[in-house]
C-alpha cells in the first residue's frame, strides 16, 4: 500500500469523515457512556477492535458474497465479533464491563462499523481495508477521549479516575484531582451534558476547518493574481 | 417631517424593546420588595449579583461576535433573565449557583441560538433548569425560613452575603422547606388539618410567599393594563393551574390546595413575568390560551405526581418548545381571506 493511500485513508478517518464528529454515527454509545475518560477509553478500544477485525473479514470474503445478501452477512460477522470483544472484556476487564454494561453488546448496532463495512471494506483489499477500520476507530475513540474528559473534568472535577480498570493497580495514581472538593456538576455527567459537549467538540471542528478554508482560500488567490494567466478554469494538475 | 404613511396601520405605538424590558423590571419590584421583607436580603442579593455577570456576559459575548456591544446592552434583555433569575432561584443559594446558572442561560441558551430575538427557550428558564438539575442538594436546602418565624429575625445583610459567599454559614434555622414542598412530603401521612397547622402556612395560605405572589401579580396586571403582556398568557396559566386542581385534587387530604398552588411557589411570578416573554412563547392570540394552559397543567401535574416540588421551569421549557407548532395550527384569518390558513399544509401552499 503506498505511503499516500495510507495518508488519505488516515486523515479521512481521523479528521474529514471522522464517524463521530462528521458522519455523526454511532451517537448513542458516544452520549451514553463518555461520563469519564476510562469508560471513553473502554467503549473506544472495543469499538476500534471490532472495526478493523470485521473490516478484515468483510474485505476477505468480499469475492465470495454476493451482493444481495451481503447486509445479512456483515451483520453476522460484526455480530460475532463483537461478542468476541464482550466475552474479551468480560474475561480481563471486568469492573468496566459492568458499568458499560449495555452498551457493549450494543456496539453491534453501531452505524459507523457497517458503514464502514459496505462503503470500503467490501470494495477493497484487505490491508487498506484493515487501516481504514484502524484510523476511523482511532477517531472515534479520540472523540470519545475528548468528551469523557471534558465530562469528568467539569463534572466530578477529576482526570483519568479509575484508570486501573484497564491499565492495571498501577494507574490508580494517574488520577488529577483538578479542583478540591468539587461540588459534582451533574449535568455535565447525565446525557444532556453529553449533548452540549459534542456540540461544542463539533463546533470548535467547524472553526478549525472554516480557518484552513479562508487561509487555503488566501494562497491560492495569491498564486492566481502573480501569474500571468488570463483565466483559470479548475485546478491544474 | 413626518411623512404620510398610505398603507395601514396608520397609528403606531411608540413600544420598543429597551421600553418594554424596563417596565418589566419596574414591575417585578413590588415582589422583589415582599420577597426581602419576609426572607431576607438573600433575593436583592442575588439580583444584583446575577445583573453583573449576565451584563459581563453580555457584553463579551457581543464582543466575540463583533455586534455593536451598547446597542444590545441598552435594550434591557440580559438585564431582565438576570432579575427574574435573582428572584427565582433560593435566596440563599451559594455565589456561584447563580453564576453558572446566570452564565448559562446568557452563553448558551441566549447567544448560542443566536441572541436577542432568536432564543427558542427562555433563557432564565434553562439557567434555573441547568442548576436545578445539577445542583439539587443546593437547590432544596437554600429557602430562606419567612422572618416573623424565626425567633432572632431575618440575618442581617452582611451576614447573608457571608453565608452566600461561603465566608461564614448561617445557622441551619433560618433556611427550611417551601410550602408546596412541605405540604407535598406531609400529606401522604397526616390529613390537611394537620399539615396547615405548621407555622409556615401562616393565618392565610402560606406565611410570606402569599404577600410576594400578591405583589407580582399587582406588577402583573399593571403590565397587562399598560398592554406590555398579552392578558390571554397569564388568564391561560392560571386557569391551566386551577382547572385540574379543582377537578382532580380536591381532596385536601391527598393533594395539594389550590390556594397554596396559587399563592406558593413561582406561580404569580411565572404567569405574568415569565410564560410572557415574547421571544419563546407563541405568537398568535389563540396560540397564547393554548401554550399559556398548557404550562398551568403541566406545573399542576409534575408539581402534584412528579418529583420536583415546584415546576415553572420545566413546564415554561416544555411549552417553548410546543410554541412554534402551536403557532403553525393557530394561524388567524388574514384580512381579505375566506378563512384562516392552518397547519403545516397552509404553511407549504403560501
Amino acid at each position: 500500500m503506498a505511503s499516500s493511500e495510507f495518508k488519505a485513508l488516515a486523515k479521512n478517518g481521523l479528521w474529514d469523515n471522522n464517524p463521530a464528529l462528521v458522519q455523526l454515527l454511532g451517537l448513542c454509545p458516544l452520549l451514553a457512556v463518555t461520563g469519564t475518560v476510562v469508560n471513553a477509553l473502554g467503549l473506544g478500544l472495543a469499538t476500534t477492535l471490532v472495526l478493523v477485525s470485521s473490516n478484515i473479514a468483510v474485505s476477505s470474503i468480499r469475492n465470495f458474497v454476493a451482493e444481495s445478501i451481503r447486509l445479512p452477512a456483515f451483520v453476522m460477522i460484526i455480530a460475532s465479533l463483537v461478542t468476541c470483544a464482550e466475552l474479551l472484556m468480560k474475561a480481563y476487564t471486568y469492573e468496566l464491563y459492568q458499568i458499560l454494561g449495555i452498551f457493549i453488546p450494543l456496539i453491534v448496532t453501531n452505524c459507523a462499523i457497517l458503514g464502514r463495512a459496505d462503503a470500503y471494506a467490501c470494495k477493497n483489499p484487505i490491508l487498506p481495508a484493515a487501516t481504514d477500520g484502524l484510523m476511523m476507530g482511532i477517531g472515534f475513540t479520540l472523540v470519545l477521549i475528548l468528551l469523557g474528559g471534558m465530562r469528568e473534568a467539569v463534572g466530578q472535577g477529576t482526570l483519568f479516575s479509575n484508570m486501573h480498570l484497564i491499565f492495571g493497580p498501577a494507574a490508580v495514581a494517574w488520577e488529577l484531582v483538578l479542583i478540591d472538593d468539587y461540588q459534582n456538576f451533574l449535568f455535565a455527567i447525565l446525557p444532556p451534558g453529553a449533548f452540549v459537549a459534542m456540540g461544542l467538540i463539533i463546533a470548535g471542528k467547524n472553526i478549525i476547518d472554516q480557518r484552513i478554508e479562508t487561509t487555503r482560500k488566501l494562497r491560492e488567490a495569491k498564486v492566481v493574481s502573480g501569474s500571468k494567466r488570463v483565466r483559470v478554469t479548475g485546478k491544474i494538475a | 417631517m413626518a411623512l404620510l404613511t398610505l398603507s395601514s396601520p396608520h397609528s403606531k405605538g411608540s413600544n420598543r424593546t429597551a421600553n418594554m424590558m424596563r417596565w418589566v423590571i419596574l414591575m417585578c419590584i413590588p415582589g422583589l420588595i415582599a420577597q426581602t421583607w419576609f426572607f431576607g436580603w438573600g433575593n436583592v442579593h442575588n439580583v444584583v449579583w446575577c445583573s453583573i455577570v449576565a451584563l459581563a456576559c453580555e457584553a463579551s459575548v457581543l464582543f466575540l461576535r463583533k455586534k455593536p456591544i451598547a446597542f444590545y446592552l441598552n435594550d434591557y434583555s440580559a438585564l431582565v433573565t438576570a432579575i427574574l433569575l435573582g428572584i427565582a432561584l433560593p435566596p440563599l443559594a451559594p455565589w456561584w449557583l447563580s453564576l453558572i446558572a446566570t452564565a448559562f442561560a446568557i452563553l448558551f441558551a441566549k447567544h448560542l441560538y443566536g441572541g436577542m430575538g432568536y432564543n427558542p427557550f427562555n433563557p432564565a428558564m434553562v439557567g434555573y433548569a441547568l442548576v436545578l438539575v445539577s445542583f439539587p442538594v443546593a437547590m432544596t436546602t437554600n429557602w430562606a425560613s419567612p422572618g416573623p418565624l424565626l425567633e432572632l429575625g431575618l440575618p442581617s445583610l452582611s451576614a447573608t452575603v457571608a453565608s452566600i459567599w461561603e465566608i461564614a454559614p448561617l445557622a441551619d434555622a433560618y433556611s427550611g422547606a417551601t410550602p408546596l414542598d412541605l405540604y407535598k412530603h406531609e400529606i401522604a401521612q397526616q390529613t390537611a388539618e394537620v399539615v396547615r397547622a405548621n407555622p409556615i402556612y401562616g393565618d392565610f395560605v402560606s406565611l410570606g410567599w402569599e404577600w410576594v405572589n400578591l405583589a407580582f401579580l399587582g406588577g402583573g396586571i399593571v403590565l397587562l393594563l399598560l398592554k406590555i403582556i398579552p392578558w390571554q398568557t397569564p388568564f391561560a396559566v392560571l386557569a391551566g393551574l386551577t382547572l385540574p386542581a379543582l377537578v382532580l385534587g380536591w381532596d385536601y387530604d391527598q393533594f395539594t390546595p389550590l390556594s397554596i398552588h396559587l399563592l406558593s411557589g413561582a406561580t404569580m411570578l411565572g404567569a405574568f413575568f415569565i410564560a410572557t416573554d415574547p421571544v419563546s412563547s407563541s405568537t398568535t392570540k389563540l396560540g397564547r390560551l393554548v401554550y399559556g394552559f398548557g404550562i398551568g397543567v403541566l406545573t399542576y401535574v409534575i408539581r402534584v405526581y412528579g418529583s420536583y416540588p415546584d415546576a415553572f421551569a420545566f413546564a415554561v421549557l416544555l411549552m417553548n418548545f410546543a410554541a412554534p407548532f402551536i403557532d403553525i395550527y393557530t394561524q388567524p384569518r388574514t384580512y381579505g381571506y375566506a378563512g384562516a390558513k392552518r397547519g403545516a399544509k397552509a404553511k407549504e401552499n403560501s
